[in-house]
């Protein structure tokens, strides 16, 4: 950053971006990467000051996709808000879907079933692994290769998500949790085909990693960009993938014991750079972990009820209290804040998305870069609007 | 009978001419052989970009356009209407003229390349003693268009895109130049025709292209990079990249003028390729001495064909540099690497015939490009990593 | 060495560039709308009506208990109580949805309708071609329009139907035995009181041999609306 003439002040504190002065030759140019952009993941606005080629400041503006789903929350019964938590990150409904329940269970004290837990490990694990193919897919999709990797990732992506409709009804609009397990039970048919699905995954994740690891490129476009420090990971509450490559170990399967996690044996990956090629590998490593999960479990699947017995779908009427309830979701960490006033409807309904998290250090990462590589930082931050806006 | 259906199209334009008194022939000829041209390549173009949105397809695991004509065949002739009947839209502060100019002077310059092509055995146009140098001079003139494009527009992000693919096509023009300039140290001549005969002979049935030397294998190689970079295609094509920030030079213009654009760039690819055939490739020889009886002008557009081929298949494989790195790479890699080759080839005249010469030249080419890669690389710390995982 | 990860990468497109001429795997394109590609059974879109028998109104499940209105979040069903009756599978006079319309511009397919109906009147359905250019009422589905026989039904989701009319049969089942157990109280009783000369034939016009539940027995309706309310409440079971 020194060599053109730009000086940088670093302010005490980390809420307070570091000020980036131009020399005075030239004017700054200021660009809106507008809501409408062949490679912003939905509607989506920067405001970027650029010196030349370098980003001098860099202000994320979203609000385009807003729609109003804390209030809806507070407005309608429990059940029926599960299917608006499907379209919060509307790639990965289960995984909405399963933060939902886990609070709202917290809250009710219910019990889940075993199955029924068995059954929400290996959609979820289901769900990630679609989830990193796809951004690995846009990932080299921005980058120019016109394409291709995109459309080898959907391909594995639409095996995924025919076993999502054959179980739950709906491709991506899933709404399969209930309070108190799972809404229908899993055939042997079913369990077979993805067997068949786990089984062919690795060969495309090897296919995959071919692409990626070494094609230099690649390698030359994302190594040592944006970079997010450790301390500044920790501080803005950053959490998942992104987290994980900057060297940080928190993974909440393995701190919260959610769920039956503890029963699976999965690593989890860690980066040390924090750059975007760590972010990548990061997925990719935990595609990999996650399908040694769906494994373990397809293997240890028990059989018995998919629902609680006691739990009411009706009329459903939790005590008085305040839970807070997350899960891993593939974006980082997804929250349910509720508090409950012992009517049918929450009193309080919050919701906090991974993405929107995950975007304010945007500036810090991508301060000192070209223009060029914003748009491949902000494509491993690994967003989806409708959780950003929800 | 092989003979003349190798030279059929000489024989049936000396037969037109032969209707014609004297003193006209050589216009009238000039003139049939131009509008030859300016018919055979737009249609070329209208096919390969057929040919190049199926190939992309079949890469990418599925079917191109077919819904037009059977197999999508006559999807150039939708494009063209498309491009023809949409409302040509010049901006009010744009400046009129260079804006009209411009795609038009870079269609012209693109086609006045094709003047010195030999498309076969006697089928040249023109027979110009310093043809490779009239070659380049078109091709520099192309970049004029494109600057003419940028400027024209008074839109700081064309300007920006405009600028980013002059630096780019300079930088590569020298590459491109270097490594054509090896052919013409070993063959003592500018004349394109007189480059193919030099390569025109064969022994134990295999052909004496240039590119079955050291040096004209490393050469070939550069003149691609170049070449690519030339005509802005992937991996070279972030100034008319689709996801960057700024759309590229031809963004103010639609309609036919953006047709024209894009037809310039697919005819500067035929160009390339031909000219790349003609000086590594030994334009229109055939491959093995028993095929001669194939036609010239078959085998050279058979390698024009090839050409686009690994032009589409490199576009579909390989994602976008970034524009520093693409200028890094030109001037500190391929530079280097053209003017050792030239000093290899000069090596090779020098040693005299033998099996010495192949070894010496090739270890110096192979020891030059691995360490330069390996510094390239290991000085920003760039590679494979290892990652551990969590205890 | 330099170039190497690329070559890779040429060759792996290479790879499937050929192989979309030989596999299924590599050519996963379908050619909609020559080819369409099966439904899984579980699949749904927007809701529709059952009715048993050939008549549509006649046998029209739904009993317009309002349930589905009160759970749907988008709030897209619109139902009006008819003011007579008509007599339900069990032969049970019920009141019928004189309109239901469902708006499928609003209808998010989140099936909870399904779920919470106890009647087992309202199933998903799988169309999807249903755009349509009217833009105002084109998407306001009628109950006429919602209405599909059983046997569709079947046709669409055959292990679900096959369940479900495995319950109903089992609900009518129960029924009739309890009416039947109460016919034959009521003759007990009758027949243990001598001095009261009514017979125990049931009334003139209906058939004496048809045990179905259309007894003159208030007792019996007492009964069934209490059937009827643990159907409605019951929350337990998960529906298909």
């Amino acid at each position: 950053m020194s060599s053109s003439g730009i000086k940088t002040e670093r302010l005490a504190g980390w809420n307070r971006p570091p000020v980036i002065e131009s020399d005075g030759e030239g004017e700054l140019l200021e660009v809106a990467m507008g809501p409408h952009h062949p490679s912003t993941h939905g509607v989506f606005r920067m405001d970027v000051v650029l010196d030349g080629e370098r980003v001098i400041k860099l202000k994320p503006v979203f609000g385009y996709l807003h729609r109003n789903h804390e209030q809806l929350g507070q407005s309608q019964s429990y059940l029926a808000n599960m299917p608006y938590t499907d379209r919060l990150d509307y790639f990965c409904s289960l995984t909405n879907n399963w933060a939902y329940a886990l609070a709202v269970e917290k809250l009710a004290g219910q019990e889940v079933p075993e199955r029924a837990e068995y059954l929400r490990v290996i959609l979820a694990e289901l769900t990630r692994v679609q989830n990193h193919a796809s951004t690995i897919g846009f990932l080299l999709q921005e980058m120019g290769a016109s394409g291709t990797p995109l459309m080898y990732a959907f391909r594995e992506r639409e095996k995924i998500l025919d076993l999502f409709e054959s179980l739950t009804g709906s491709r991506m609009m899933c709404n399969y949790m209930r309070f108190g397990g799972c809404r229908v039970d899993a055939s042997p048919a079913w369990l077979d085909a993805t067997r068949k699905v786990v089984d062919g995954l690795p060969a495309f994740i090897d296919e995959f990693e071919r692409f990626l690891m070494t094609n230099e490129i690649l390698i030359a476009r994302c190594q040592g960009i944006g970079v997010l420090r450790p301390d500044l990971a920790v501080n803005a509450g950053i959490s998942g993938p992104m987290l994980r490559a900057s060297g940080v170990n928190y993974d909440i399967r393995k701190v919260d014991h959610y769920g039956i996690y503890d029963r699976f044996k999965f690593r989890v990956p860690l980066g040390d750079h924090g750059d975007i090629y760590d972010r990548y590998m990061v997925r990719m490593l935990e595609m990999r972990e996650s399908i040694s999960i769906l494994k373990q479990a397809l293997k240890e699947l028990p059989t018995g009820p998919v629902m609680d017995p006691k739990a009411k779908i009706r009329n459903f009427r939790p005590k008085p209290g305040e839970v807070y309830g997350r899960i891993e979701a593939p974006k980082g960490e997804l929250g349910f804040y509720l508090i409950s006033d012992g009517s049918p409807n929450p009193y309080r309904y919050r919701i906090r998305p991974p993405s929107f998290i995950n975007l304010t250090v945007l500036e810090d990462m991508c301060l000192g870069s070209n223009v060029a590589d914003v748009v491949l930082i902000f494509g491993s931050v690994d967003i989806v609007l409708g959780e950003v806006d929800r | 009978m092989i003979e003349r259906l190798d030279q059929v199209f000489v024989i049936l334009k000396h037969w037109l001419l032969g209707y014609l008194p004297q003193s006209w022939q050589t216009p009238v000829g000039v003139v049939i052989s131009v509008v030859c041209i300016i018919g055979l390549y737009p249609a070329l173009f209208a096919v390969t970009t057929v040919l190049e949105r199926k190939g992309v397809a079949r890469i990418q695991n599925r079917l191109g356009p077919n819904r037009v004509g059977p197999y999508g065949i006559l999807q150039p002739m939708a494009d063209g209407i498309k491009s023809l009947t949409k409302e040509d839209i010049v901006p009010t502060s744009a400046d009129g003229v260079v804006h009209f100019l411009a795609p038009i002077i870079l269609v012209v310059t693109v086609f006045m390349g094709f003047a010195v092509l030999p498309m076969g055995r006697n089928m040249v146009l023109v027979d110009m003693d310093a043809g490779l140098l009239f070659y380049f001079a078109m091709g520099a003139s192309t970049e004029l268009s494109v600057f003419m494009a940028g400027w024209s527009s008074r839109n700081k992000y064309s300007l920006l895109g405009a600028m980013r693919a002059v630096a780019q096509m300079i930088s590569y023009e020298v590459a491109l130049l270097l490594s054509s300039v090896v052919i013409v140290m070993m063959t003592g001549s500018l004349s394109l025709v007189k480059i193919v005969e030099a390569q025109n002979h064969y022994s134990y049935g295999l052909p004496h292209w240039f590119i079955f030397t050291p040096w004209g294998l490393a050469g070939f190689i550069m003149y691609a990079i170049a070449g690519t970079a030339e005509t802005n295609r992937s991996p070279f094509d972030l100034p008319e990249g689709e996801s960057e920030l700024v759309a590229g030079y031809h963004t103010e213009y639609s309609g036919f003028k953006f047709a024209l654009f894009f037809l310039g760039e697919y005819v500067a690819m035929f160009s390339i390729s031909g000219l790349g055939s003609t000086l590594f490739l030994g334009g229109w020889m055939a491959p093995l001495a028993a095929l001669q009886f194939i036609p010239s002008w078959i085998w050279f557009f058979g390698k024009l064909f090839v050409s686009m081929a690994v032009f589409i298949w490199v576009r579909g494989t390989l994602p976008r540099l970034r524009q520093d790195q693409l200028m890094n790479f030109a001037w500190k890699f391929v530079l280097p690497m053209c003017l050792l080759n030239l000093f290899v080839a000069g090596l090779w005249r020098f040693m005299g015939d033998g099996w010495l010469r192949w070894v010496v030249c090739s270890a110096i080419l192979i020891l030059a490009y691995v360490s330069i890669g390996r510094e390239g690389m290991r000085r920003k710390h760039f590679g494979p990593r290892s990652y551990r995982y969590a205890e | 060495m330099l170039g190497d990860g690329i070559l890779k990468g040429l060759a792996e497109t290479a790879k499937n560039f050929a192989g979309s001429f030989v596999s299924k795997e590599r050519m996963t394109t379908v050619e909609y709308p020559e080819e369409r590609l099966p439904l899984p059974e579980a699949s749904r879109n927007f809701p529709f009506l059952v009715y048993d028998g050939d008549d549509w109104e006649k046998g029209l499940r739904c009993v317009a208990c309002q349930i589905c209105e009160k759970e749907c979040p988008p709030k897209c069903i619109y139902i009006e109580k008819s003011k007579d009756k008509k007599p339900d599978y069990v032969g049970k006079p019920q009141i019928y949805p004189a309109k239901f319309d469902i708006d499928i511009s609003v209808c998010m397919s989140c099936q909870i309708c399904v779920e919470v109906c106890p009647f087992e009147a309202i199933k998903m359905n799988t169309e999807f071609e249903l755009a349509t250019d009217d833009r105002f009422g084109g998407l306001l589905l009628d109950r006429k329009e919602l209405a599909r026989s059983n046997e569709y039904y079947h046709q669409i989701h055959p292990t679900e139907a096959s369940e479900v009319d495995a319950r109903l049969a089992e609900e009518k089942s129960k029924v009739e035995a309890k009416a039947r157990a109460a016919a034959q109280a009521a003759a007990a009783k009758a027949a243990a009181t001598p001095t009261t000369a009514i017979p125990s034939t049931p009334l003139p016009g209906k058939p004496a041999a048809n045990v179905d539940a259309r007894p003159a027995s208030t007792a019996k309706t007492a009964e069934d609306n209490k059937n009827a309310e643990t159907r409605a409440t019951n929350e337990g079971e998960p529906k298909a």
